[in-house]
Protein backbone atom coordinates (compact mmCIF):
# COMPACT_ATOMS: atom_id res chain seq x y z
CA UNK A 1 0.00 0.00 0.00
CA UNK A 2 1.34 3.44 -1.28
CA UNK A 3 0.24 6.68 0.59
CA UNK A 4 0.41 9.79 -1.60
CA UNK A 5 1.44 13.33 -0.41
CA UNK A 6 -2.24 14.63 -0.65
CA UNK A 7 -3.27 11.36 1.92
CA UNK A 8 -0.73 12.69 3.95
CA UNK A 9 -2.11 16.20 4.42
CA UNK A 10 -5.92 14.67 4.51
CA UNK A 11 -4.70 13.10 7.51
CA UNK A 12 -2.87 15.27 9.39
CA UNK A 13 -5.97 17.74 8.87
CA UNK A 14 -8.61 15.03 10.09
CA UNK A 15 -5.55 15.00 13.60
CA UNK A 16 -5.05 18.24 13.63
CA UNK A 17 -1.79 18.49 13.05
CA UNK A 18 0.29 21.53 11.00
CA UNK A 19 1.96 19.64 8.11
CA UNK A 20 3.87 21.67 5.29
CA UNK A 21 3.65 20.74 1.66
CA UNK A 22 7.77 19.30 1.77
CA UNK A 23 6.80 17.56 5.30
CA UNK A 24 3.59 16.02 2.98
CA UNK A 25 6.30 14.92 0.44
CA UNK A 26 8.95 13.67 3.01
CA UNK A 27 6.39 11.68 5.05
CA UNK A 28 4.40 10.18 2.33
CA UNK A 29 7.15 7.27 1.65
CA UNK A 30 8.03 6.71 5.37
CA UNK A 31 4.52 6.22 6.03
CA UNK A 32 3.89 4.13 2.66
CA UNK A 33 6.77 2.11 4.45
CA UNK A 34 5.51 2.19 7.71
CA UNK A 35 2.32 0.53 6.03
CA UNK A 36 3.97 -1.87 3.81
CA UNK A 37 6.29 -3.33 6.92
CA UNK A 38 2.47 -3.55 8.76
CA UNK A 39 0.95 -5.52 5.90
CA UNK A 40 2.71 -8.54 6.17
CA UNK A 41 0.99 -9.30 8.82
CA UNK A 42 -2.05 -9.91 6.41
CA UNK A 43 -0.02 -12.76 4.60
CA UNK A 44 -0.59 -15.14 7.42
CA UNK A 45 -4.04 -16.83 7.23
CA UNK A 46 -6.52 -16.46 10.17
CA UNK A 47 -9.55 -17.56 8.62
CA UNK A 48 -11.84 -18.80 11.49
CA UNK A 49 -9.50 -17.38 14.61
CA UNK A 50 -11.19 -15.34 16.55
CA UNK A 51 -10.04 -12.07 17.31
CA UNK A 52 -7.81 -11.58 20.18
CA UNK A 53 -8.11 -8.40 22.24
CA UNK A 54 -5.53 -8.86 25.39
CA UNK A 55 -2.47 -11.05 25.70
CA UNK A 56 -3.34 -11.97 28.64
CA UNK A 57 -6.74 -13.62 29.90
CA UNK A 58 -7.83 -10.59 31.69
CA UNK A 59 -11.76 -8.85 31.97
CA UNK A 60 -12.90 -5.66 31.74
CA UNK A 61 -13.02 -4.46 35.51
CA UNK A 62 -16.11 -2.69 36.01
CA UNK A 63 -16.49 0.39 38.35
CA UNK A 64 -19.58 0.56 40.93
CA UNK A 65 -21.77 4.31 40.43
CA UNK A 66 -20.15 5.84 43.40
CA UNK A 67 -19.26 9.80 43.11
CA UNK A 68 -15.72 9.06 44.23
CA UNK A 69 -13.94 12.53 41.83
CA UNK A 70 -14.76 15.77 41.06
CA UNK A 71 -15.20 19.40 42.45
CA UNK A 72 -11.81 19.90 41.26
CA UNK A 73 -12.26 22.67 39.23
CA UNK A 74 -9.77 24.81 39.57
CA UNK A 75 -7.33 21.84 38.81
CA UNK A 76 -9.02 21.33 35.72
CA UNK A 77 -8.85 24.98 34.52
CA UNK A 78 -5.12 25.51 35.36
CA UNK A 79 -4.48 23.85 32.39
CA UNK A 80 -6.20 26.03 30.40
CA UNK A 81 -4.76 28.04 28.04
CA UNK A 82 -7.74 30.88 28.79
CA UNK A 83 -10.48 30.48 32.10
CA UNK A 84 -12.90 32.70 32.88
CA UNK A 85 -15.62 32.75 35.24
CA UNK A 86 -15.42 28.80 36.04
CA UNK A 87 -15.17 28.40 31.84
CA UNK A 88 -13.03 26.99 29.67
CA UNK A 89 -12.30 29.85 26.97
CA UNK A 90 -11.77 29.20 23.76
CA UNK A 91 -11.66 30.66 20.07
CA UNK A 92 -15.37 31.21 18.97
CA UNK A 93 -16.31 28.26 17.29
CA UNK A 94 -20.33 28.54 15.95
CA UNK A 95 -21.48 26.72 13.00
CA UNK B 1 -50.54 1.37 7.28
CA UNK B 2 -50.78 5.40 7.95
CA UNK B 3 -51.99 7.56 5.33
CA UNK B 4 -49.61 10.57 6.24
CA UNK B 5 -49.65 11.86 2.48
CA UNK B 6 -47.65 14.83 1.07
CA UNK B 7 -49.59 16.49 -1.58
CA UNK B 8 -47.30 17.68 -4.32
CA UNK B 9 -47.72 19.37 -7.15
CA UNK B 10 -47.51 16.12 -9.29
CA UNK B 11 -48.73 13.74 -6.83
CA UNK B 12 -48.55 12.06 -3.92
CA UNK B 13 -45.41 11.47 -1.50
CA UNK B 14 -44.60 9.12 1.04
CA UNK B 15 -42.27 9.45 4.10
CA UNK B 16 -39.89 7.43 5.54
CA UNK B 17 -38.73 8.56 9.22
CA UNK B 18 -36.42 6.90 11.45
CA UNK B 19 -35.51 7.98 15.00
CA UNK B 20 -32.00 8.11 16.91
CA UNK B 21 -33.09 8.57 20.71
CA UNK B 22 -30.00 9.39 22.68
CA UNK B 23 -31.44 9.07 26.10
CA UNK B 24 -29.17 9.80 29.39
CA UNK B 25 -28.77 7.09 31.48
CA UNK B 26 -29.67 7.13 35.39
CA UNK B 27 -26.86 6.95 36.78
CA UNK B 28 -24.84 8.80 39.92
CA UNK B 29 -21.26 8.84 38.43
CA UNK B 30 -20.08 8.56 34.78
CA UNK B 31 -19.55 6.28 32.21
CA UNK B 32 -16.14 6.06 32.68
CA UNK B 33 -15.34 8.35 35.72
CA UNK B 34 -16.17 9.09 39.41
CA UNK B 35 -17.78 12.20 38.67
CA UNK B 36 -21.37 13.33 39.48
CA UNK B 37 -23.75 13.66 36.98
CA UNK B 38 -25.82 15.83 38.85
CA UNK B 39 -27.83 18.29 36.95
CA UNK B 40 -27.46 22.18 37.51
CA UNK B 41 -23.94 21.53 39.19
CA UNK B 42 -21.43 24.82 39.01
CA UNK B 43 -19.98 24.83 35.73
CA UNK B 44 -16.69 22.39 35.66
CA UNK B 45 -17.84 20.71 39.14
CA UNK B 46 -18.75 17.32 37.64
CA UNK B 47 -15.04 16.92 36.05
CA UNK B 48 -12.71 14.50 36.78
CA UNK B 49 -8.83 14.34 35.56
CA UNK B 50 -10.35 11.38 33.37
CA UNK B 51 -13.19 13.29 31.65
CA UNK B 52 -11.08 16.59 30.71
CA UNK B 53 -8.94 13.97 29.02
CA UNK B 54 -5.47 14.47 31.44
CA UNK B 55 -2.49 12.55 29.70
CA UNK B 56 -2.49 8.72 31.02
CA UNK B 57 -5.99 8.95 32.34
CA UNK B 58 -7.66 5.49 31.77
CA UNK B 59 -11.29 4.70 31.47
CA UNK B 60 -13.35 2.31 34.28
CA UNK B 61 -16.70 1.40 32.93
CA UNK B 62 -19.18 1.82 35.03
CA UNK B 63 -21.45 -1.37 35.80
CA UNK B 64 -24.81 0.61 36.63
CA UNK B 65 -24.60 2.04 33.10
CA UNK B 66 -24.36 -1.35 31.56
CA UNK B 67 -27.01 -2.92 33.42
CA UNK B 68 -29.35 0.18 32.51
CA UNK B 69 -28.75 -0.48 29.04
CA UNK B 70 -29.12 -4.45 29.22
CA UNK B 71 -32.52 -3.46 31.08
CA UNK B 72 -33.54 -1.28 28.48
CA UNK B 73 -32.95 -3.94 25.83
CA UNK B 74 -34.72 -6.21 27.73
CA UNK B 75 -38.01 -3.81 28.01
CA UNK B 76 -37.68 -4.00 24.25
CA UNK B 77 -37.77 -7.51 23.46
CA UNK B 78 -34.45 -6.71 21.99
CA UNK B 79 -31.73 -9.33 21.65
CA UNK B 80 -28.78 -8.69 24.27
CA UNK B 81 -25.17 -9.13 23.18
CA UNK B 82 -23.19 -10.80 25.72
CA UNK B 83 -20.00 -9.85 23.94
CA UNK B 84 -19.72 -5.71 22.53
CA UNK B 85 -16.97 -3.82 22.66
CA UNK B 86 -16.16 0.38 22.92
CA UNK B 87 -14.59 1.92 19.48
CA UNK B 88 -13.34 5.42 19.31
CA UNK B 89 -15.31 8.24 17.31
CA UNK B 90 -12.06 10.29 16.31
CA UNK B 91 -13.40 14.30 16.20
CA UNK B 92 -12.33 17.81 16.88
CA UNK B 93 -14.56 19.64 18.70
CA UNK B 94 -13.88 21.88 22.25
CA UNK B 95 -16.93 20.04 23.52
CA UNK B 96 -15.10 17.04 23.90
CA UNK B 97 -11.45 17.21 25.24
CA UNK B 98 -10.48 13.70 24.02
CA UNK B 99 -10.84 14.28 21.10
CA UNK B 100 -12.42 10.78 20.44
CA UNK B 101 -16.42 9.78 21.80
CA UNK B 102 -16.32 6.16 23.20
CA UNK B 103 -19.01 4.88 21.19
CA UNK B 104 -20.05 1.16 19.97
CA UNK B 105 -20.01 1.23 16.44
CA UNK B 106 -18.85 -2.61 15.37
CA UNK B 107 -20.72 -4.63 18.57
CA UNK B 108 -23.45 -2.34 20.41
CA UNK B 109 -24.24 -4.75 23.77
CA UNK B 110 -28.26 -4.26 22.31
CA UNK B 111 -29.05 -5.51 18.92
CA UNK B 112 -32.69 -6.19 17.48
CA UNK B 113 -35.69 -5.08 19.18
CA UNK B 114 -39.11 -3.67 18.73
CA UNK B 115 -42.24 -1.49 20.43
CA UNK B 116 -45.65 -1.16 19.95
CA UNK B 117 -46.91 2.53 19.44
CA UNK B 118 -50.69 2.94 20.40
CA UNK B 119 -53.82 3.22 18.01
CA UNK B 120 -54.42 7.11 17.70
CA UNK B 121 -57.48 7.38 15.37
CA UNK B 122 -57.49 10.95 15.65
CA UNK B 123 -53.70 11.51 14.75
CA UNK B 124 -53.98 9.25 11.88
CA UNK B 125 -53.18 5.84 13.81
CA UNK B 126 -55.99 3.61 13.47
CA UNK B 127 -54.74 0.20 14.62
CA UNK B 128 -51.35 -0.49 17.38
CA UNK B 129 -48.46 -0.18 14.63
CA UNK B 130 -44.98 -1.70 15.69
CA UNK B 131 -41.99 -0.05 15.64
CA UNK B 132 -38.86 -2.19 14.59
CA UNK B 133 -35.43 -1.20 16.74
CA UNK B 134 -32.27 -2.16 15.20
CA UNK B 135 -29.55 -1.60 18.08
CA UNK B 136 -28.91 0.11 21.55
CA UNK B 137 -25.40 0.81 21.81
CA UNK B 138 -23.61 2.97 25.01
CA UNK B 139 -21.49 6.20 24.44
CA UNK B 140 -20.48 9.33 26.12
CA UNK B 141 -22.40 12.63 26.31
CA UNK B 142 -20.63 15.82 25.09
CA UNK B 143 -19.47 19.22 27.09
CA UNK B 144 -21.81 22.37 26.50
CA UNK B 145 -20.53 25.26 24.57
CA UNK B 146 -22.05 28.71 25.28
CA UNK B 147 -21.38 31.09 22.29
CA UNK B 148 -23.04 34.15 23.83
CA UNK B 149 -21.26 34.92 26.62
CA UNK B 150 -18.34 36.68 24.99
CA UNK B 151 -17.95 38.81 21.95
CA UNK B 152 -14.96 36.48 20.78
CA UNK B 153 -15.03 33.40 22.82
CA UNK B 154 -16.73 30.46 23.57
CA UNK B 155 -17.22 29.16 27.02
CA UNK B 156 -16.74 24.94 27.68
CA UNK B 157 -18.33 23.48 30.63
CA UNK B 158 -17.73 19.25 30.96
CA UNK B 159 -19.88 18.93 34.04
CA UNK B 160 -21.95 16.68 30.51
CA UNK B 161 -18.98 15.27 28.95
CA UNK B 162 -18.60 11.84 29.91
CA UNK B 163 -22.05 11.00 31.15
CA UNK B 164 -23.52 7.88 29.55
CA UNK B 165 -26.17 7.73 26.52
CA UNK B 166 -28.28 4.77 25.30
CA UNK B 167 -28.56 6.00 21.79
CA UNK B 168 -31.50 3.81 20.51
CA UNK B 169 -31.74 3.29 16.50
CA UNK B 170 -35.45 2.91 15.28
CA UNK B 171 -36.18 0.93 12.10
CA UNK B 172 -37.16 3.54 8.94
CA UNK B 173 -40.59 2.21 9.89
CA UNK B 174 -42.76 5.38 11.02
CA UNK B 175 -44.47 7.02 7.88
CA UNK B 176 -45.99 10.31 9.38
CA UNK B 177 -45.52 12.89 12.22
CA UNK B 178 -47.55 11.40 14.99
CA UNK B 179 -46.56 8.24 14.44
CA UNK B 180 -42.80 9.42 15.16
CA UNK B 181 -44.37 11.38 18.03
CA UNK B 182 -45.90 8.34 19.24
CA UNK B 183 -42.82 6.23 19.15
CA UNK B 184 -40.73 8.90 21.37
CA UNK B 185 -43.92 9.15 23.72
CA UNK B 186 -43.64 4.84 24.21
CA UNK B 187 -40.29 4.86 23.98
CA UNK B 188 -40.19 7.79 27.17
CA UNK B 189 -42.26 6.09 29.10
CA UNK B 190 -40.85 2.66 28.75
CA UNK B 191 -37.44 4.21 29.61
CA UNK B 192 -39.31 5.66 32.78
CA UNK B 193 -40.92 2.41 34.05
CA UNK B 194 -37.87 0.52 33.42
CA UNK B 195 -35.84 3.60 35.09
CA UNK B 196 -32.56 3.91 32.93
CA UNK B 197 -33.64 7.57 32.23
CA UNK B 198 -35.58 9.77 33.47
CA UNK B 199 -37.31 10.88 30.14
CA UNK B 200 -36.90 14.99 30.61
CA UNK B 201 -36.21 16.79 27.98
CA UNK B 202 -36.17 19.78 28.84
CA UNK B 203 -32.93 19.50 31.33
CA UNK B 204 -31.58 17.28 27.47
CA UNK B 205 -32.09 13.93 29.31
CA UNK B 206 -33.66 12.82 25.76
CA UNK B 207 -32.83 14.08 22.39
CA UNK B 208 -33.81 12.78 18.61
CA UNK B 209 -31.59 12.71 15.64
CA UNK B 210 -34.56 12.78 12.60
CA UNK B 211 -33.84 10.72 9.54
CA UNK B 212 -36.43 11.77 7.25
CA UNK B 213 -36.94 10.66 3.21
CA UNK B 214 -39.39 10.82 0.77
CA UNK B 215 -40.78 8.71 -1.90
CA UNK B 216 -43.38 7.91 -4.44
CA UNK B 217 -45.74 5.34 -3.05
CA UNK B 218 -44.38 1.64 -3.26
CA UNK B 219 -41.16 2.85 -4.99
CA UNK B 220 -37.16 2.69 -3.48
CA UNK B 221 -36.13 4.42 -0.01
CA UNK B 222 -34.90 8.19 -1.44
CA UNK B 223 -31.65 10.13 -0.04
CA UNK B 224 -32.82 10.66 3.39
CA UNK B 225 -31.25 14.20 5.59
CA UNK B 226 -30.79 13.80 9.30
CA UNK B 227 -31.66 16.33 11.66
CA UNK B 228 -29.31 16.68 14.97
CA UNK B 229 -30.58 17.22 18.56
CA UNK B 230 -34.14 17.81 18.14
CA UNK B 231 -35.40 18.06 22.03
CA UNK B 232 -39.02 17.65 22.10
CA UNK B 233 -41.95 15.69 20.91
CA UNK B 234 -43.60 18.64 19.26
CA UNK B 235 -40.32 20.02 17.40
CA UNK B 236 -39.26 16.35 16.37
CA UNK B 237 -42.91 16.51 14.43
CA UNK B 238 -42.63 19.76 13.16
CA UNK B 239 -38.55 19.04 11.78
CA UNK B 240 -40.75 16.45 10.10
CA UNK B 241 -43.25 17.81 8.58
CA UNK B 242 -40.82 20.90 7.37
CA UNK B 243 -38.23 18.45 6.02
CA UNK B 244 -40.79 15.85 4.21
CA UNK B 245 -42.34 19.15 2.57
CA UNK B 246 -38.87 20.72 1.69
CA UNK B 247 -37.62 17.52 0.33
CA UNK B 248 -41.00 17.32 -2.18
CA UNK B 249 -40.68 20.84 -3.24
CA UNK B 250 -36.71 20.10 -4.08
CA UNK B 251 -37.93 16.79 -5.73
CA UNK B 252 -40.71 18.43 -8.30
CA UNK B 253 -38.75 21.25 -9.21
CA UNK B 254 -36.27 18.31 -10.64
CA UNK B 255 -33.64 18.96 -8.12
CA UNK B 256 -31.85 16.18 -6.05
CA UNK B 257 -31.42 15.36 -2.42
CA UNK B 258 -28.24 15.72 -0.98
CA UNK B 259 -27.63 13.39 2.11
CA UNK B 260 -27.01 16.16 5.02
CA UNK B 261 -26.82 16.87 8.63
CA UNK B 262 -29.54 19.24 9.30
CA UNK B 263 -30.33 21.32 12.40
CA UNK B 264 -34.01 22.55 13.37
CA UNK B 265 -34.93 25.99 14.18
CA UNK B 266 -37.45 25.81 16.87
CA UNK B 267 -38.39 29.66 16.25
CA UNK B 268 -39.25 29.61 12.54
CA UNK B 269 -40.18 25.62 12.81
CA UNK B 270 -37.63 24.57 9.80
CA UNK B 271 -34.62 23.19 9.17
CA UNK B 272 -31.27 24.15 8.16
CA UNK B 273 -28.37 22.64 6.19
CA UNK B 274 -25.25 22.71 8.77
CA UNK B 275 -22.75 23.08 5.77
CA UNK B 276 -20.27 21.12 7.62
CA UNK B 277 -17.14 20.28 6.03
CA UNK B 278 -16.32 17.67 3.59
CA UNK B 279 -14.19 16.05 6.28
CA UNK B 280 -16.77 15.99 9.44
CA UNK B 281 -17.89 12.68 8.96
CA UNK B 282 -14.88 10.57 8.58
CA UNK B 283 -14.38 9.62 12.04
CA UNK B 284 -11.91 7.25 11.70
CA UNK B 285 -13.17 4.47 13.98
CA UNK B 286 -11.28 1.45 15.27
CA UNK B 287 -11.71 -0.43 18.74
CA UNK B 288 -10.65 1.54 22.01
CA UNK B 289 -7.49 0.00 22.70
CA UNK B 290 -8.09 1.12 26.66
CA UNK B 291 -10.93 -1.28 26.94
CA UNK B 292 -11.27 -4.57 26.99
CA UNK B 293 -14.45 -6.19 25.32
CA UNK B 294 -17.55 -6.04 27.57
CA UNK B 295 -18.00 -9.86 28.24
CA UNK B 296 -21.97 -10.38 30.37
CA UNK B 297 -21.88 -13.08 32.86
CA UNK B 298 -25.72 -15.31 32.89
CA UNK B 299 -26.39 -14.51 36.79
CA UNK B 300 -25.95 -11.03 35.27
CA UNK B 301 -28.53 -11.21 33.13
CA UNK B 302 -31.11 -12.83 35.07
CA UNK B 303 -30.60 -10.32 37.69
CA UNK B 304 -31.49 -7.68 34.50
CA UNK B 305 -34.50 -9.69 34.17
CA UNK B 306 -35.72 -9.96 37.57
CA UNK B 307 -35.28 -6.30 38.27
CA UNK B 308 -37.46 -5.58 35.41
CA UNK B 309 -40.76 -3.84 36.90
CA UNK B 310 -44.40 -4.73 35.42
CA UNK B 311 -44.17 -2.75 31.54
CA UNK B 312 -46.99 -0.11 30.67
CA UNK B 313 -48.61 -2.26 27.76
CA UNK B 314 -48.92 -5.51 30.47
CA UNK B 315 -49.91 -3.20 33.03
CA UNK B 316 -53.26 -1.37 30.85
CA UNK B 317 -54.28 -4.46 29.74
CA UNK B 318 -54.10 -5.92 33.51
CA UNK B 319 -55.88 -2.62 34.70
CA UNK B 320 -58.87 -3.24 31.76
CA UNK B 321 -59.30 -7.15 32.37
CA UNK B 322 -58.59 -8.06 35.97
CA UNK B 323 -59.56 -4.47 37.77
CA UNK B 324 -62.28 -3.52 35.26
CA UNK B 325 -61.01 0.30 34.68
CA UNK B 326 -62.13 2.11 31.55
CA UNK B 327 -59.75 1.72 28.37
CA UNK B 328 -59.85 5.45 28.65
CA UNK B 329 -58.81 5.41 32.07
CA UNK B 330 -56.44 2.77 31.76
CA UNK B 331 -54.49 4.46 29.51
CA UNK B 332 -54.16 7.54 31.09
CA UNK B 333 -52.89 6.18 34.33
CA UNK B 334 -50.76 3.79 33.00
CA UNK B 335 -48.83 6.18 30.27
CA UNK B 336 -46.66 7.62 32.94
CA UNK B 337 -45.01 5.38 35.71
CA UNK B 338 -45.15 8.45 38.63
CA UNK B 339 -49.18 8.15 37.91
CA UNK B 340 -49.15 4.63 38.09
CA UNK B 341 -47.39 4.36 40.84
CA UNK B 342 -49.59 7.00 43.18
CA UNK B 343 -52.55 4.79 41.58
CA UNK B 344 -50.98 1.66 42.80
CA UNK B 345 -50.63 3.23 46.47
CA UNK B 346 -54.50 4.74 46.45
CA UNK B 347 -55.25 0.98 45.49
CA UNK B 348 -53.01 -1.10 48.71
CA UNK B 349 -54.38 1.83 51.06
CA UNK B 350 -57.97 0.20 50.34
CA UNK B 351 -59.73 2.32 47.73
CA UNK B 352 -61.62 0.26 45.36
CA UNK B 353 -60.54 0.30 41.56
CA UNK B 354 -62.88 1.75 39.86
CA UNK B 355 -64.16 4.82 41.99
CA UNK B 356 -60.27 5.20 42.40
CA UNK B 357 -59.58 4.94 38.65
CA UNK B 358 -62.13 7.91 38.05
CA UNK B 359 -61.41 9.63 40.77
CA UNK B 360 -58.26 10.55 39.78
CA UNK B 361 -58.34 11.11 35.89
CA UNK B 362 -61.18 13.61 36.55
CA UNK B 363 -61.05 14.88 40.20
CA UNK B 364 -57.46 15.07 40.83
CA UNK B 365 -56.10 15.51 37.44
CA UNK B 366 -58.45 18.32 37.49
CA UNK B 367 -57.46 19.65 40.82
CA UNK B 368 -53.24 19.08 39.32
CA UNK B 369 -54.46 21.01 36.20
CA UNK B 370 -55.71 23.98 37.97
CA UNK B 371 -52.75 24.01 40.33
CA UNK B 372 -50.09 23.64 37.42
CA UNK B 373 -48.22 20.47 39.33
CA UNK B 374 -47.87 17.19 38.76
CA UNK B 375 -48.37 14.24 40.18
CA UNK B 376 -45.23 13.85 41.90
CA UNK B 377 -45.50 17.22 43.82
CA UNK B 378 -49.38 15.86 44.64
CA UNK B 379 -50.03 18.09 48.21
CA UNK B 380 -52.77 15.44 48.87
CA UNK B 381 -50.99 11.35 49.41
CA UNK B 382 -52.69 8.98 47.94
CA UNK B 383 -53.62 7.22 51.29
CA UNK B 384 -55.05 10.36 52.37
CA UNK B 385 -56.91 9.79 48.69
CA UNK B 386 -58.28 6.75 49.91
CA UNK B 387 -59.27 7.88 53.15
CA UNK B 388 -61.17 10.21 50.99
CA UNK B 389 -63.10 7.68 49.04
CA UNK B 390 -63.79 5.54 51.78
CA UNK B 391 -65.73 8.50 53.21
CA UNK B 392 -67.79 8.09 50.43
CA UNK B 393 -68.22 4.71 49.58
CA UNK B 394 -69.65 4.32 53.53
CA UNK B 395 -72.16 7.68 53.14
CA UNK B 396 -70.28 10.05 55.77
CA UNK B 397 -70.39 12.53 52.34
CA UNK B 398 -71.94 13.08 49.25
CA UNK B 399 -70.34 13.67 45.82
CA UNK B 400 -70.52 17.19 46.13
CA UNK B 401 -69.15 17.48 49.74
CA UNK B 402 -66.19 15.13 48.76
CA UNK B 403 -65.40 17.74 46.47
CA UNK B 404 -65.34 20.80 49.22
CA UNK B 405 -63.27 18.31 51.41
CA UNK B 406 -60.97 17.90 48.53
CA UNK B 407 -60.46 21.64 47.76
CA UNK B 408 -59.29 21.57 51.81
CA UNK B 409 -57.23 18.79 51.27
CA UNK B 410 -55.45 20.51 48.68
CA UNK B 411 -54.91 23.60 50.21
CA UNK B 412 -53.87 22.65 54.08
CA UNK B 413 -52.76 19.29 53.46
CA UNK B 414 -54.92 17.48 56.47
CA UNK B 415 -56.52 14.34 56.39
CA UNK B 416 -59.91 13.96 55.40
CA UNK B 417 -61.50 12.43 58.31
CA UNK B 418 -60.18 15.77 60.61
CA UNK B 419 -61.75 18.27 58.07
CA UNK B 420 -64.96 16.36 57.92
CA UNK B 421 -64.93 16.60 62.13
CA UNK B 422 -63.79 19.88 62.77
CA UNK B 423 -65.93 21.49 60.01
CA UNK B 424 -69.14 19.21 60.82
CA UNK B 425 -68.92 18.81 56.96
CA UNK B 426 -70.64 15.27 57.58
CA UNK B 427 -73.54 14.16 55.14
CA UNK B 428 -76.63 14.41 56.93
CA UNK B 429 -79.84 11.39 56.70
CA UNK B 430 -81.54 12.87 59.60
CA UNK B 431 -85.10 12.74 58.22
CA UNK B 432 -86.40 15.18 61.08
CA UNK B 433 -83.83 18.01 59.78
CA UNK B 434 -84.68 17.55 56.33
CA UNK B 435 -88.32 17.14 56.82
CA UNK B 436 -88.34 20.61 58.38
CA UNK B 437 -86.28 22.19 56.34
CA UNK B 438 -88.28 20.95 53.50
CA UNK B 439 -91.75 22.33 55.11
CA UNK B 440 -90.21 25.84 55.13
CA UNK B 441 -88.93 25.82 51.86
CA UNK B 442 -92.86 24.43 50.40
CA UNK B 443 -94.27 27.09 52.38
CA UNK B 444 -92.35 29.66 51.60
CA UNK B 445 -92.70 28.80 47.42
CA UNK B 446 -96.20 28.40 47.71
CA UNK B 447 -96.74 29.55 43.85
CA UNK B 448 -93.94 27.16 42.56
CA UNK B 449 -95.38 23.72 44.69
CA UNK B 450 -99.05 25.05 42.68
CA UNK B 451 -97.30 25.28 39.62
CA UNK B 452 -95.70 21.66 40.17
CA UNK B 453 -99.05 20.00 41.26
CA UNK B 454 -100.09 21.76 37.76
CA UNK B 455 -98.04 19.47 36.21
CA UNK B 456 -94.55 21.48 35.71
CA UNK B 457 -92.39 18.93 36.97
CA UNK B 458 -89.31 20.20 36.05
CA UNK B 459 -89.77 22.43 38.85
CA UNK B 460 -88.63 19.31 41.31
CA UNK B 461 -84.74 19.88 40.48
CA UNK B 462 -85.72 23.47 41.71
CA UNK B 463 -86.71 22.33 45.52
CA UNK B 464 -84.28 19.67 45.75
CA UNK B 465 -81.42 22.80 44.97
CA UNK B 466 -83.27 25.14 47.38
CA UNK B 467 -83.66 22.17 50.12
CA UNK B 468 -79.34 21.47 49.11
CA UNK B 469 -78.65 24.78 49.84
CA UNK B 470 -80.78 25.27 52.94
CA UNK B 471 -78.82 22.57 54.43
CA UNK B 472 -75.38 23.73 53.06
CA UNK B 473 -75.45 20.61 50.91
CA UNK B 474 -74.71 17.86 54.00
CA UNK B 475 -78.17 16.04 52.90
CA UNK B 476 -78.08 12.90 51.72
CA UNK B 477 -79.38 13.87 47.87
CA UNK B 478 -81.22 10.19 48.12
CA UNK B 479 -83.00 10.97 51.10
CA UNK B 480 -83.38 14.50 49.98
CA UNK B 481 -85.79 13.19 47.17
CA UNK B 482 -87.66 10.96 48.54
CA UNK B 483 -88.45 13.16 51.34
CA UNK B 484 -89.15 16.08 48.69
CA UNK B 485 -91.82 13.13 46.64
CA UNK B 486 -93.49 12.17 49.57
CA UNK B 487 -94.17 16.06 50.84
CA UNK B 488 -94.65 17.30 47.34
CA UNK B 489 -97.41 14.63 47.03
CA UNK B 490 -99.22 15.44 50.06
Amino acid sequence: MSVDSATVRKIASLARIAVSDAEAEALAPELSKILGLVEQLSEVDTTGIAPLAAVVPNHLRLRDDVVTDGDIRDKILKNAPQAEHGFFAVPKVIE
Amino acid sequence: MSNYRIQGATGEWEVVIGLEVHAQITSNAKLFSGASTRFGNEPNANVSLVDAAMPGMLPVLNRECVRQAVRTGMAIDAQINKWSRFDRKNYFYADLPQGYQISQLYHPIVGEGSLLIDADEKAGIPEPKTIGVERIHIEQDAGKLMHDQHPTRSYVDLNRCGVALMEIVSRPDMSSPAEAGAYIRKLRSILRYVGSCDGNMEEGSMRADVNVSVRRAGEELGTRTETKNVNSVRFVMQAIEYEAGRQVDVLEAGGKIVQETRLFDPDKAVTRSMRSKEDAHDYRYFPDPDLLPLELEDSFLVDCRASLPELPDAKRARYRDALGISAYAADVITADVETARWFETLLAAGAEAKAGANWLTSELFGALNRLGRTISDCPVSPVQAAQLLALVADGTLSGSLAKQVFEIMLESGEDPAKIVDERGMKQTSDTGAIEAVIAGILAANADKVEQYKGGKEALFGFFVGQTMKAMAGKANPKVVNDLLKKALEA
